[in-house]
Formats: C-alpha cells, structure tokens, sequence
C-alpha cells in the first residue's frame, strides 16, 4: 500500500522500503542528517501507514475501560493518553494513544503491523457495550512534525492553534477538518496531525516550504530509541506483559481492564526479565536478537539496537534477567560473534540537556 | 530506490567484484574498498570494522564489516592476501567511506598471495554493465 504522500516521497529521492504492508521512505537524505533535524529544529514524518479507530457511542468509556489499561476515565474532551491493549494474560496486542474527540467519542491510533488485529479484537471486545467501533484508517493522513521548533513553524504555516502537550483539538487544516494532537514519538516537542488525504500534498508542501525536514522511518526509529520508548514487535509482544516491559504506569488494575489480573500478578511477584536499555563502551553496534551474555551464559536478548547518532555510541534496549537489570551492570553484547562489553543504562538513553 | 549506476563514479583502472568492492592492484599488493553503489546503498557509514594486520583474507569471503546507522554489511574480500594496512583513519571518520570510496575512504592494503585471481575480477564497463541489468 502507499499513502497519500508517495509521490512526495519519490520526488524528494527517498529510500523506499516495505513496512507492515506499507512502502515507506526509511530515508530521504540521511538517517543522521534527519536525526539531528529532530533533536534541533524541526522534521516531519509521514506516519499514514498507523491505523485510526473510532469508538463511538453511550457506552465508550466503559467499553474502552475494560479494553485499554491505562484510566481512560481520566481522559477529559480534548484530553489525550497512552494506553496497551492487553490479552487475558496480560501481553500486550498493541500500544496506543487514545483521543478523546467528544463526551462519547474517542480516536485510537494504531500501530500500521497491528491495526486488523486490534480491529477484530475490539470488534469482539465491544458486542457487551453499546458502543460503535469504526476502522477509519483511511480517512486520515498522519503527519508527525517534531522538534524544538516544530509547533511554531506548523502553528504559523498552516494558521491554526495548536493544543498542548497530551491534547487534541479539532482545527481546519487545507480548509478541511483536521485534528491536531499534541504526541509524538521522538523525546522532542511536536504535534502529529490527523489530515484529509485530499490535503495532505499541499500541507506537505507547505511545511517543506517553511524549513521542516522530511524524515523517515530510520531516523524515526533512532529517536524513539534514544528515547526508550518501545516499539511493538520489538520491545512489545503479547507474550511480553507490560510490568516486564516497564509499562506498569500505564496500567491501572482497578478499572478492570482485560489482563488486570495478569499485570497485578506480574507486580506483586515480579517478573524473571526485565527490558533495559544499555550503552556499549567503546566499540560495536549493537542489533536486535543480539544475545546479552554474562561470562558464557546467554542472560538476555536485544529487542532493539542501532548506532545512537546523539550519543555517537552503539545503544539499545535488551530483555535480561531481572537479577542483573541494575543501572551500572556490565555485560556483553554478542555481536555476530564478537563480544561487546556494555553497561546497563538508566532510561531514557539520551536527555535534553536543560 | 536504489540510485542507478548513471549517479554513481566507478574510476577507470580499478578492478570490480560482483559483491560491490574494488581492487587497486600493483605488483604483488593491492588497496581494497568498496564502490560507489555499496556506500550508497548501505547509507551513512558509522562503523569499519577492520581486520588485523597480518590477518589472511579469502577471496569471496567477508574479511570485515561495515555499518550504517541502520544495517551492516560484510565486505567481500576481491582477492585473496595477507592484509599488511588497515585504514585507521575510518575510525574516526568512517563516514570518508561514502564521501571518497575509492581515495580516504579506502580499507585495507594486502599482500596478494594468489595474483593470478584478478583475471577474474570486472573492468569498470563489465561492472557498470552489471549495475544496470
């Protein structure tokens, strides 16, 4: 599939590569170049390969506490939160943001690789609920535009008033409906916008016209590396639970969502691994499946690697033995046979300095 | 998508192997590196990781690795040597590989132990030729 932008994308010279069923630019002039856009003025993404879901309905609130782990209840109108969707057993289907558009109306945006998964299972989930679950994918095209100075260079673009940090807000962007959502998945400052496919190539063109970057997954994948914010598939799977994952703050077991027994379990007994993040010391760059050794003895597995362009340094993020999951812990990193001495990382790995 | 060869240089007098890597040969030592298309598909090099001096390298056989921020190649040795320099400059600059492949962004220097191996390499038209099939 292509989104709305592919065009776009071919004319600016970008490295297209299949993701999720999607042919997606990994690159346009550079990983590094894109990075450092992000980390210090402004780039942008095209993310229209993610999934949009409405629920809709009397029963919204109800239904999507029982399906989303964080309290949902605590998002107001105009209120954004991050959320996992969790099995019985607690792993994890899905990691999202859920947006509250309206008193029963809410937005979730999902994962490109997980989105007809997600849909069948809240499709199943919602027969108890008076409530309406809509696959409106295709109604959006999503931009993410992230940076220091992402939300004045979009807000004085596009001529609209941005919501902040962790709200939506319906605007007009293109002279058609729009939201504005203040997330991203970067560590930066940022909106990402809910567009009308139809509008999405001038609005592209207008935010390359006032300086924004374009960025691709690449880059993408190194910033939210830095940042220690999971990926599903890689850090996240429904074999994983979130209290292993480090999610434990985004689950509220009072509110009786699916899996809230399986998550309070895993608290109260803690879990055998436990996700960290790590830095190599000196050489090596570490790749996901890379084993984490002590001595001779396999202790973990890295879920997520790449050379870090912020911290010049090889980092990831690893599953080890809770036992050896300490900030300051020296392993290895098997690297296709060569062994990595590295250290164990307090997250995130890279810091805005202040 | 991959840019085509009409983008990239490929220096006349170099020899070529099939798995993107070049040979400077004179006399009994040659420079290795690798080409123009190699840099440019691998993207931003960040890492070389060399051999030692005096390691042996088949030819065929990967003898080093090069990463991108994103993915990691093996290199192919070209002929078969003993490697007698490496270019401890990538260390520090391992981006030279994508901005001079075939000057400051070279590898290794080896001694050839089996010479005669270059009548199988490419000319630059016979590489340039497979680039664009």
């Amino acid at each position: 599939m292509r989104t709305p932008l592919h065009e776009q994308h071919v004319e600016l010279g970008a490295k297209i590569v299949p993701f999720a069923g999607w042919e997606m630019p990994v690159t346009y002039e550079g990983i590094r170049e894109e990075h450092s856009a992000v980390r210090r003025h402004a780039g942008m993404f095209d993310v229209s390969h993610m999934g949009q879901v409405e629920v809709e309905g009397p029963g919204a609130l109800a239904f999507l506490q029982r399906v989303l782990s964080n309290d949902v209840a605590r998002i107001n109108v105009g209120g954004a939160q991050y959320s996992l969707l969790c099995n019985e057993d607690g792993g994890v289907i899905d990691d999202l943001f859920a947006y509250r558009l309206g008193v029963d109306r809410y937005l979730i945006v999902t994962n490109a690789a997980n989105h007809e998964t997600d849909l069948a299972w809240l499709g199943r989930q919602s027969r108890e609920f008076d409530v309406l679950v809509r696959d409106v994918a295709d109604r959006y095209a999503m931009l993410a535009v992230q940076g220091p100075h992402a939300r004045d260079v979009v807000s004085r673009a596009l001529r609209i008033e941005l919501p902040p940090r962790f709200h939506v807000s319906h605007v007009q962007i293109g002279r058609r409906p729009a939201q504005a959502c203040g997330t991203g998945y970067t560590g930066e400052e940022g909106v990402e916008l809910l567009l009308d496919p139809e509008v999405a190539t001038p609005i592209w063109a207008e935010l390359l016209d006032a300086g924004v970057v374009p960025c691709g997954l690449g880059a993408r994948d190194t910033l939210r590396l830095e940042v220690c914010y999971p990926l599903h598939g890689n850090e996240l799977s429904p074999e994983r639970n979130p209290v292993e994952a480090g999610l434990g703050w985004c689950c509220k077991e009072e509110t009786h969502f699916i899996g809230a027994e399986a998550v309070a379990r895993a608290r109260a007994e803690g879990t055998a691994e436990q996700l960290v993040a790590f830095k190599i010391e000196g050489q090596g760059i570490p790749r996901e499946g890379n084993p984490v050794m002590a001595g001779e003895e396999q202790v973990g597995t890295v879920t997520s690697g790449t050379y870090s362009p912020s911290l010049e340094l090889g980092a990831g993020m690893a599953y080890v033995r809770s036992e050896l999951a300490e900030v300051g812990t020296e392993v290895e990193i098997d690297v296709r046979g060569k062994r990595r001495p590295a250290r164990i990382a307090s997250k995130p790995l890279y810091a805005k300095r202040s | 998508m991959a840019t085509g060869s009409s983008e990239g240089t490929y220096p006349d007098g170099l020899r070529y192997h099939e798995e993107h890597d070049w040979a400077r040969i004179e006399g009994d030592r040659a420079t290795l590196g690798i080409t123009w298309y190699a840099q440019d598909s691998l993207g931003e090099v960040v890492f070389f990781d060399s051999p030692e001096v005096g390691a042996t390298i088949q030819k065929d056989s990967s003898y080093a690795e090069v990463e991108s921020v994103k993915a990691v190649s093996d290199v192919i040795a070209p002929l078969s040597g003993e490697v007698v320099e490496v270019n401890d400059a990538l260390q520090d600059s391992p981006e030279k590989v994508n901005e001079d492949p075939y000057g400051e962004g070279w590898l290794v220097k080896v001694r050839l132990t089996s010479p005669q191996e270059s009548e199988t390499l490419l000319g630059v038209a016979e590489y340039r030729k497979m680039l664009d099939r």
